[in-house]
């Protein structure tokens, strides 16, 4: 009986501890921005195919080293508006997938609290069109005082998110294309 | 105990964190909000076929224009079903913000140069801030140049001179479908014949089919409101056409009754009857130019 009752509150109090240090320590380590740089670049003949998004959203566990990352495809900027327009409306169909992710975990097991540039590689989901991939990606990530950098780059296959190119279309396009990313954050605060 | 312990602590902790991924990015949908969504491309084009579509030019780009209108299908196979001649409008479009354009353009037809604003008064959108329909002003005006055939007239400054208001009202109702209405005013100082009218009013209609995700069928008609319905050989404007949408470009291939490919041309003189076979094949291409210096800088 009164083993029963020790066991029990033992119980509560292990919940109560793993619930509460769960929590304190969750909110410590996460690092974010709302203002990360997506960019991707696909050269053709005629004209380069560029844009920017620079309203990545980014969020960063440092101790348990998830990550996710989340754009709307209408926030690329492209120097070409009717570019911009094809993109949204042809290739991306931006009104059916209004988002792409990435949602997954470093690979490394590094202290991310100490100063210093790590490389490093991410596996998880990358969601673009609708279409997901098991992906790894390759980066380096810089912590600095405060602050948490991480720059990537990596290439994204038209195929593999069943992206379709026209075919009327004169300028041939790469299956490729190569993306860029730089993401500076900084402890998240709710 | 020990025991207990384990399997409470592993009980607890296995949810926590295989939810944690699903928890970031919660957080990351949850920050990002509501946001309001703009209909964008309700038209391909700053055309629906002749008639002014709501879409304008964006800011800091130049489109330039050329559009063709070929003779009468029903010329038959000596002129080549109309393609011996051709009347041709060169114009450019130039957005001096996202909402407010203006273009000039010359028509062969009648020697005649168009000057025009086009201002996006409200813009349809769905989200945090639902909006209906879009709806576009445009006020042009026309200097007809072509010297009169009979010999000696001289036409005022004035006598040259036509007005067009037009108030483009449309809804993008799917990703396909979009329509327009478009109640128009026309002033003529002096009309090309006598006997007709210098204010006539008109009302259009047009709407566009996507059937590809690059190609659309598009239709336009316009109504014109006319007193002297008897003695005039004006008939009402229709045009039928395909829109081929290829990476920077827009080709617009149509047939349509009218010759002229202004206001005051298509809707207040089409002497053409699609019942008799007066039908021009026509085409508009556009090349689209962005000037913006500071965004064609964009880093990769």
């Amino acid at each position: 009986m009164d083993i029963n009752k020790l066991e029990r509150s033992i119980g509560i109090l292990l919940t109560f501890l793993i619930f509460t240090g769960q929590s304190a320590w969750a909110q410590s380590t996460l690092y974010a921005t709302s203002a990360g740089q997506t960019s991707f670049f696909s050269k053709t003949p005629v004209e380069d195919i560029k844009a920017v998004n620079k309203k990545t959203q980014v969020i960063l566990n440092t101790t348990s080293g998830e990550i996710a990352v989340r754009m709307n495809m209408r926030d690329f900027d492209f120097p070409n508006e009717l570019m911009e327009e094809h993109f949204n409306e042809n290739y991306m169909e931006s009104a059916k997938y209004p988002t792409s992710t990435f949602k997954g975990k470093v690979d490394q097991d590094i202290d991310l609290t100490k100063n210093g540039t790590y490389n490093l590689t991410a596996s998880g989901t990358f969601t673009i069109h609708g279409k997901s991939q098991n992906r790894t990606l390759k980066g380096d990530i810089t912590v600095k005082g405060g602050e948490i950098l991480i720059n990537s780059e990596f290439n994204v296959s038209l195929s593999d998110h069943s992206i379709d190119v026209p075919k009327i279309v004169f300028v041939k396009i790469a299956q490729n294309i190569q993306v860029k990313s730089s993401y500076s954050m900084v402890p998240y605060k709710q | 105990m020990n025991i207990l312990r384990l399997l409470l602590s592993s009980l607890l902790i296995i949810p926590l964190t295989t939810m944690a991924q699903d928890d970031l990015m919660d957080m990351l949908e949850k920050e990002a909000g509501e946001t309001t969504v703009p209909a964008v491309a309700t038209f391909k084009s700053t055309r629906i076929i002749n008639g002014q579509s709501v879409e304008t030019m964006k800011r800091n780009h130049l489109d330039f224009r050329i559009s063709h209108r070929f003779g009468r299908l029903n010329s038959g196979a000596y002129e080549l079903f109309g393609l011996d001649q051709a009347v041709m409008r060169m114009g450019f479009e130039y957005g001096i913000t996202d909402d407010l354009m203006i273009g000039i353009g010359r028509s062969g037809e009648q020697k005649a140069y168009d000057f025009f604003g086009k201002y996006k008064l409200i813009k349809q959108a769905t989200g945090a801030r639902q909006v209906p329909i879009s709806v576009t002003l445009f006020g042009s005006s026309v200097i007809r140049t072509q010297r009169s055939f009979v010999p000696g007239e001289i036409f005022a400054f004035e006598d040259k001179l036509t007005y067009t208001g037009q108030l483009l009202i449309a809804r993008k109702f799917s990703e396909s479908l979009s329509l327009q209405i478009t109640p128009t005013y026309l002033y003529r100082n002096r009309p090309e014949l006598p006997g007709d009218q210098r204010l006539l009013l008109a009302l259009g209609i047009g709407g566009r089919l996507k059937v590809s995700r690059r190609v659309s069928i598009n239709a336009e008609y316009f109504y014109a409101f006319r007193d002297n319905t008897t003695n005039l050989p004006y008939y009402n404007s229709l045009a039928l056409g395909v829109d081929i949408e290829t990476g920077g470009h827009v080709f617009q291939l149509h047939f349509t009754n009218s010759l002229g490919m202004i206001e005051k041309q298509f809707i207040g003189e089409t002497t053409g009857s699609w019942g008799k076979g007066d039908v021009h094949y026509g085409f508009n291409i556009s090349r689209t130019f962005s000037l913006d210096k500071k965004k064609k800088m964009v880093k990769n």
